[in-house]
């Protein structure tokens, strides 16, 4: 196997006398996919601010391609290849799927807006996926279903050749089908060459889309199994502290 | 990743009827745009028309233009913030402190017209600046920052131009715009101009779409967007090139405000459109976490939409002293509802992100048609305040349902 795209090693975070994250080892690889679980107050959205740069770590290495760096913006994030796909998706209703896809990012020609050019590069990324839900690339955001948002999101990521993408409970909101669908894409996101992380409180999802578990309990990294190497039950009883990978009990 | 071009539509596949219907579900689905107010426009027209002799005369017609110019000017500035969820109740008097600005330069200081003109855009920008600022940087809704200024301009007003002041405009120049005419000819080549823009830019569109192998919408859709804006144009053109005076003196032609009106609303609607900024400042009204994620600096967009704003308030201002022929204390204190009555009419949204400026314009020929056409049937004051009242409230019911329509209340 290659080396990790992102590698954490003794991460900290304290908010004020509160240790959320009280020294984190943790790697992600390409073309896997990781679940970060771990019950509230575990700090898995801490993890992620800190990956994303919204709130920076206070102490530890983060190494992105065997490379130390420093994320200490969203744009740091993003320029290094990290994308997020939050659990609100933050989508702009009003616009359309090309233009939620580019925001922020716009192909310019001539001073003007690239459409044509965005348009052509939304619908690969969108092909890429194999995405056939969508009717038009062309249709308002305000008319997706919740599945079919999702897919806008994590298809944005494709778009920023993401190396790194993550995923904030990505099927807290959805039905069966779209679920099915959105866990598809997560898939073949991987199998693109993308290391992928998911939080989820899900973990029959969990079973059935990833490659390896990491499990927070208070602020530690309890346990990284490989799936095919562990079952429910286990993992459920280091998410509750029953269990460490060190030894039983503590 | 896939070679192949597309196989994912984007909406500009099909024939003209497939276009036709493909519209008809949009309207259905809620997105309606200003169709509801050309509807009433042309309702008002045919219950006027019908009411009083002198509604379509030549002269009502050119002097409605003129008249609706002004409201027109002010509601697009406004759009540019109502865009962002935001709202400017003080637009109308930052237009009428710039034109103190402007008289006074020019009464006391003997400044030429122009570099006071240039002073007092100067002073609406930066007018514009401060709102934006206390909007975006320090917080305070504007609704409340907007409506401190509404009531101290009106203060600064008076303080500039003393009590009761009320000074003239003696620049030819401005006096033209709103009270002289472009000769016959030069209104012919204002749908000229019209046409071949429009055909130049849908020219330039398609071209980049078939060098990335897109499919274009049937030209037949541009012919007829094109034939339909001369052929009203052109009939408007020729009513107001003909003589319309009831005196000895002839007087025709386009009036000079049009042009302006209508180069202002070109520039705006292309910003919109088709720059960054434009597309951002959606992003902002649709959803500004949305767009701050994505990398968008919310404040900047909001403090230019401010100034964007006021810029063209001014501009709003200059057509109204032109129009009275003085600068007095109490411009502008009542146009800005007006204002934002013509933009919600026309079919911009309060929720923000969803309008254009053509919306303002419709909405201000709507707005302008009940009180030119209520005043022709000598209907006291009173009724028009009513009707525009009830016709505003109309309006804002509709964006709200629409919104309903598109399931964004549902899913909150």
């Amino acid at each position: 196997m290659e080396g990790p795209v992102i590698e954490l090693a003794g991460v900290k975070k304290s908010f004020g006398p509160v240790d959320v994250l009280k020294g984190i080892d943790l790697k992600a690889y390409a073309g896997r996919v990781l679940a970060l679980v771990g019950d509230n107050g575990a700090g898995k959205s801490t993890l992620i601010k800190g990956l994303s740069g919204v709130q920076p770590f206070d102490e530890g290495v983060v190494k992105f391609d065997g490379q130390e760096v420093n994320i200490t913006t969203p744009r740091g994030a993003s320029a290094l290849g990290i994308e997020v796909v939050y659990q609100d998706l933050a989508l702009c209703e009003n616009l359309d799927i090309v233009q939620n896809m580019f925001l922020g990012h716009e192909e310019m020609l001539t001073g003007t807006l690239h459409e044509a050019e965005m348009e052509l590069l939304a619908t690969k990324a969108l092909q890429s996926l194999s995405v056939r839900t969508v009717k038009s690339v062309r249709q308002k955001v305000s008319s997706l279903s919740g599945g079919q948002r999702q897919t806008v999101a994590i298809a944005r990521s494709v778009l920023r050749e993401a190396k790194l993408v993550i995923l904030d409970e990505p099927t807290a909101a959805l039905g069966v089908a779209q679920t099915e669908q959105v866990l598809n894409l997560v898939r073949r996101l991987a199998d693109n060459g993308v290391a992928v992380i998911i939080i989820s409180h899900n973990l029959s999802d969990v079973f059935k889309v990833c490659d390896d578990i990491a499990v927070l309990y208070l602020g530690r990294l309890v346990a990284q199994v490989k799936t095919s190497e562990t079952n429910s039950t286990e993992v459920i009883s280091y998410i509750t502290g029953a269990k460490t990978q060190e030894g039983e009990g503590k | 990743m896939s070679n192949e071009v597309t196989s994912l539509a984007s909406g500009h596949e099909g024939t003209l009827k497939d276009q036709f219907s493909a519209y008809l579900s949009r309207l259905r689905a809620g997105e309606m745009g200003s169709l509801p107010a050309v509807v009433a426009a042309v309702v008002l027209a045919l219950i006027f028309e019908i009411a009083s002799p002198f509604f379509f005369t030549k002269l009502n017609f050119t002097n409605m233009f003129v008249q609706a110019a002004e409201l027109t000017m002010l509601s697009a500035a406004l759009v540019f913030v109502i865009l962002l969820a935001e709202i400017d109740l003080s637009a109308g008097v930052t237009a009428g402190v710039a034109m103190a600005v402007w008289i006074v330069l020019m009464k006391y200081l003997a400044m030429n017209w122009i570099l006071a003109l240039i002073l007092a855009f100067a002073a609406g920008l930066l007018i514009g600046w401060i709102i934006g600022f206390m909007v975006a940087k320090i917080g305070v809704p504007s609704f409340v920052v907007t409506l401190a200024f509404f009531l101290g301009f009106q203060g600064m007003q008076l303080v500039l131009l003393g009590e009761g002041g009320l000074y003239r405009v003696e620049v030819p120049e401005i006096l033209a715009i709103m009270n002289s005419n472009m000769p016959g000819w030069a209104g012919w080549a204002l749908i000229a101009a019209c046409a071949v823009t429009m055909a130049l830019l849908a020219v330039w569109d398609r071209g980049r779409r078939s060098r990335k192998g897109l499919v274009n919408k049937p030209i037949s859709i541009l012919i007829i967007k094109i034939i339909a804006v001369v052929v009203l144009g052109g009939v408007a053109v020729f009513i107001m090139n003909d003589n319309r005076s009831q005196g000895a003196i002839p007087i025709a032609g386009v009036p000079i405000v049009v042009p302006i009106t209508v180069a202002i609303l070109f520039i705006g609607s292309f910003v919109l459109d088709r720059t960054k900024f434009g597309r951002h400042l959606y992003a902002v009204g649709g959803n500004p976490e949305a767009a701050r994620r994505a990398g968008i600096k919310v404040a900047k967009i909001r403090i230019y939409a401010f100034m964007i704003c006021a810029f063209l308030a001014v501009v709003s201002g200059i057509f109204h002293s032109s129009r009275i022929g003085n600068v007095d204390g109490s411009a502008g204190h009542t146009i800005v509802l007006s204002g934002v009555a013509a933009a919600v009419v026309g079919g911009v949204s309060l929720f923000g992100g969803r309008g254009k400026l053509s919306h303002a314009a419709i909405g201000a020929i709507v707005i302008t048609m009940i009180d030119n056409g209520l005043g022709l049937l000598q209907m006291p004051a009173g009724i028009s305040f009513l009707i525009t009242g009830s016709v505003l409230l109309l309006a804002a019911t509709i964006d709200a349902l629409a919104r309903n329509r598109g399931g964004v209340i549902n899913r909150n």
